[in-house]
């Protein structure tokens, strides 16, 4: 029974989902199922909220390797949440004057959207800007030439990040036109082997035969799972077969 | 005395006042001229609630005038059965526009529009009435999905069938998969160095294949760890994801025999923002320094500062999504990559049921058909390009492109 009523629910919202898609008269259908689906996350988001709570606070308790951030992270929420709720800085609403809290919690100045432009903000573009570093190492790691298919990849991605700046047309698009117009009369003659153009080529063609193969598969991938899903025939999401 | 003195000051604020009023030219200019040609069509493809209203612009309407006269057009409708009915405003459209869709009508009545003309002054021109009331027409198929659904029945069918002849015993081939192989080994070598496994099942919520996906390979993983006594670690970022994993988890240690191992509180919820979610993550990779990390599901920016932190404290990484997007940083900084349908592959791939490869055989036949219309696409565009007539083949052609691989329906 615990298997078999998820089983029906997940088989029936998907095919009304489905159907959505192809008949008219039941994209209300799915719109339903998609607002019920924002419900249950609304009700999962407090156990959510609760759960993050206990862990930290079991954790500040026990003493446990790194309780000092679980204490930021008790002490940023409900701070958040003090705030977010209490509607601190927040003026009333011009349609309800008289009630303090009838105004916006995310209104400029408010204390909430203090915290989010002044504390949340750079905190997260300073996780972003990580990526930077991250995507060198990861490049200088990547790129090797240790073997065939590594030297390929090295030398295509110096070609593409080369063309993609302003030095990789300026290398090459006099040089070319010159030879061009000595060797064949025209300057256009070789425009094809200016770096600009060869990374327009392989983006175009090779980088997005490539991805396009990729989305082939997932697309179809995402039909088998989904269609056995519904079916149920996989039911290991639900962990396991009884 | 008081009233030879009051005569002046009258005079001089009937001059002001017809000096206001001279001055006030523009302020009171005419309106603009109404549009023309009102017509009201059924919206196709919809359930009969859509109604498309087209006019011709106003003559004020031109794009060169400078100060613009008209600044946007107001549709209103009616009830036209309703004699006690007045006109509403439904919809505003930007001078220059010339239709307008309606897609909150009643399936049944028939409306009565009218679109007016409304200056920057915001002066209305007269209305420009609909010839004749409109009723909206309930379509039971979208004839534009035609082919993508004729397509996905011989998919889904393909993928039936192939389950079908895998459970009347016949054997199916199934490539080796490296990246799913791998899931045994990092479990064995975390067991064997007595540090944890990290579970990270993306950053969307349980409605995306791809988290689903994800969580099947947990089920896996988290039978290997309960079998091995490993302890495992699933941080998610969606509290439905939480959910679901703790069931899966738990279910999964005890299908293994050993329920007492499962602890609730190693599944846990940090929080929905990205960023938040990468640092809680990183933060407890670089201090517990897990022996296996596998990121199996949805991500977006955070894969790579994910990887490369598992990859910073030398644990053996296994990942899987099916954003190609991210894919070149996973293969840079994970030891194993699931790429795309790879990662769809691995419920079936390691239940190992013979009823499920079959599903992977269906999708061959989906291969099949998108390499043969490439092939044909191909062969047809060349073919188009190379012929001087404009004929057959590049209408071949579009079709191909407008209405098996578009939204253009089973006609031409």
């Amino acid at each position: 029974m615990k298997r078999t009523v998820p089983l029906c629910i997940a088989a029936l919202v998907g095919f009304v989902l489905i159907l959505s898609e192809f008949i008219p008269f039941a994209q209300s259908w799915g719109r339903t199922a998609m607002i019920w689906f924002d419900i249950l996350a609304a009700f999962a988001f407090v156990l959510g909220g609760a759960n993050l709570l206990k862990i930290h606070l079991l954790k500040i308790s026990s003493q446990r390797v790194g309780w000092g951030y679980s204490v930021i992270t008790v002490a940023a929420f409900t701070i958040t949440m003090v705030i977010g709720l209490g509607k601190f800085g927040v003026t009333p609403s011009e349609s309800f004057p008289q009630f303090t809290w009838s105004g916006d919690y995310l209104q400029d100045g408010s204390g909430f959207w203090w915290m989010y432009q002044y504390v949340y903000l750079p905190l997260a573009s300073t996780m972003f800007a990580l990526l930077a570093f991250y995507i060198a190492s990861a490049a200088f790691r990547a790129f090797r030439a240790k073997n065939t298919e590594a030297i390929i990849l090295l030398v295509t991605a110096f070609i593409v990040l080369l063309g993609r700046t302003y030095a990789g047309i300026w290398l090459t698009a006099d040089p070319l036109a010159w030879l061009g117009q000595t060797l064949y009369g025209d300057p256009q003659a070789l425009a094809m082997f200016r770096l600009d153009v060869v990374v327009e080529m392989i983006m175009g063609v090779f980088n997005m035969a490539g991805n396009r193969a990729i989305m082939i598969g997932i697309a179809l991938g995402i039909v088998a799972l989904s269609l056995k899903v519904l079916l149920g025939v996989d039911r290991s999401y639900l962990g396991s077969e009884e | 005395m008081t009233r030879s003195t009051s005569h002046p000051q009258s005079s001089r604020l009937a001059v002001l006042a017809v000096l206001l009023l001279t001055g006030s030219g523009p302020l009171a200019a005419a309106p603009p001229r109404p549009p023309s040609q009102v017509t009201v069509t059924d919206l196709p493809n919809d359930d009969g609630t859509g109604l498309v209203v087209r006019w011709n612009v106003s003559p004020d309407d031109k794009p060169d005038a400078q100060p613009r006269v008209v600044g946007q057009y107001d549709v209103e409708r009616k009830d036209a059965a309703d004699k006690n009915a007045e006109f509403e405003l439904i919809g505003e459209a930007n001078f220059g526009e010339t239709s307008l869709e309606d897609k909150k009508c009643e399936r049944g009545i028939a409306y009565l529009y009218r679109v007016i003309a409304v200056g920057l002054d915001k002066s209305k021109s007269e209305a420009a009435m609909a010839a004749k009331p409109v009723t909206g027409v309930l379509q039971w198929i979208d004839g534009t999905r035609l082919w993508f659904g004729l397509i996905g029945v011989v998919v889904c069918g393909a993928v039936v069938s192939f389950i079908r002849i895998a459970q009347s015993g016949r054997e199916l081939k199934i490539r080796k998969i490296a990246g799913l192989e791998a899931v045994d080994e990092a479990v064995g070598r975390a067991t064997e160095m007595g540090r944890s496994c990290l579970f990270v099942p993306g950053i969307l919520d349980i409605n995306d294949m791809q988290t689903v996906s994800g969580i099947t390979v947990l089920s896996h993983v988290a039978g290997l760890a309960a079998e091995y006594d490993a302890q495992l670690e699933v941080p998610t970022s969606r509290s439905l994801v939480m959910t679901t994993a703790r069931e899966t988890v738990q279910a999964a240690y005890l299908k293994a025999g050993r329920p007492d191992a499962y602890n609730e509180d190693n599944v846990y919820y940090l929080t929905d923002e990205q960023f938040g979610y990468v640092a809680a993550v990183t933060g407890t990779m670089v201090r517990d320094e897990p022996a296996a990390c596998f990121y199996m599901g949805a991500f977006f920016a955070e894969s790579l500062i994910l990887a490369e932190t598992g990859n910073s404290i030398g644990a053996i990484q296994v990942a899987g999504t099916a954003m190609p997007s991210q894919l070149p940083f996973f293969v840079a900084a994970c030891d194993y990559t699931l790429i795309g349908e790879e990662f769809f592959a691995a419920s079936a791939y390691l239940s190992g049921e013979v009823h499920q490869l079959g599903s992977l055989k269906g999708q061959d036949v989906g291969k099949l058909i998108g390499g043969g219309l490439i092939v044909i696409g191909c062969l047809l565009a060349t073919l188009a390009s190379l012929s001087a007539e404009d004929g057959g083949l590049s209408g071949a052609v579009s079709y191909l492109k407008d209405h098996i691989l578009g939204d253009g329906g089973l006609l031409p």
